[in-house]
């Protein structure tokens, strides 16, 4: 018997790639990048309902919806929105690092995260600055 | 009578289901291709609604009256609110499934889910598709121009 799972064991280091399944989750980018795509997947979520509610006022009166969309100009909301759309511009783009690492290559998916982080930089500076200037000035 | 004891870490004996969808596989094909379809259209959403003129500080009725009267923004609207709320109930749906550790938490989380994804696609789909720019007896000033003209 111990000869048996020796074997099994041996079969199944030999089927399974230097990787075995799953750890691509566990520990590192892999997992940091699991983790990320989680939390700002929820406050997402919640964004989400409260944002077609706020929107639905359009329906009720002009004032109503005024009174509302005022609040998302406050310089409080202003850095919140800094905060939602980093959470949607990683989940965005880790998103599709996702869809790369299960349709193309998993090998890769450690330097995808930097990418994704790079990008996610990248597209913060060109948003940021012009989004506080306009919070700010106003 | 014998029983038989699978080797340390042999995977997991599955028996797949004959017939039937595979309902978890066409979620997992959602995710993805919403996903994708969602980057678009959400940049552009945060682009024309916050980066363009005064971004957030120009947003008002008029602003919104302006967009939901053109066919393109209404079903780029509509496009977004059902992407994204099924994308989301789903995502939210696999973390219950995660972290809710009983059955009957479980089941009120999901119906919860559910529930909200259910009335707010009703709603944001009937807002987009009833609005109107113009209403009746509101002042000029917070309307777009065009409602000058009738």
């Amino acid at each position: 018997m111990p000869q048996n799972s020796a074997e099994a064991l041996t079969a199944q280091r030999k089927t399974t790639s230097r990787r075995p399944a799953g750890t691509l989750y566990r520990g590192r980018e892999g997992m940091w990048s699991w983790v990320l795509h989680r939390i700002t997947g929820v406050a997402i979520f919640f964004f989400l309902l409260v944002h077609i509610l706020d929107t639905a006022l359009v329906r009720v009166s002009p004032e109503a919806y005024n009174a509302v969309i005022s609040q998302y100009q406050t310089p409080l909301m202003g850095l919140g929105e800094v905060a939602l759309v980093g959470a949607i511009v990683f989940h965005a783009f880790n998103g599709l690092r996702i869809i790369a690492i299960d349709f193309w290559n998993a090998k890769y998916q450690r330097v995808l995260f930097y990418v994704v982080i790079g990008l996610w930089v990248v597209t913060m500076l060109a948003f940021v600055p012009r989004h506080l200037i306009n919070v700010f000035s106003h | 009578m014998t029983s038989t004891l699978a080797a340390p870490r042999s995977p997991y004996a599955r028996t797949p289901r004959k017939n039937g969808v595979n309902w978890e596989k066409w979620g997992w094909i959602y995710m993805r291709v919403s996903g994708v379809v969602l980057v678009v259209l959400i940049f552009g959403h945060l682009f024309v609604n916050l980066m363009v003129g005064e971004g957030v500080s120009a947003l008002n009725f008029a602003f919104v009256a302006g967009k939901l009267t053109t066919p393109f923004w209404q079903w780029w609207d509509v496009a977004m609110l059902w992407l994204a709320l099924i994308h989301g109930g789903n995502g939210m749906r696999t973390l219950v499934n995660d972290y809710a550790t009983t059955r009957i938490g479980r089941g009120i989380l999901k119906s919860s889910i559910l529930a909200a994804v259910v009335i707010l696609i009703v709603l944001g789909t009937l807002v987009v598709f009833t609005f109107d720019p113009c209403p009746a007896g509101q002042p000029a000033d917070l309307l777009p121009t065009f409602c000058q003209a009738l």
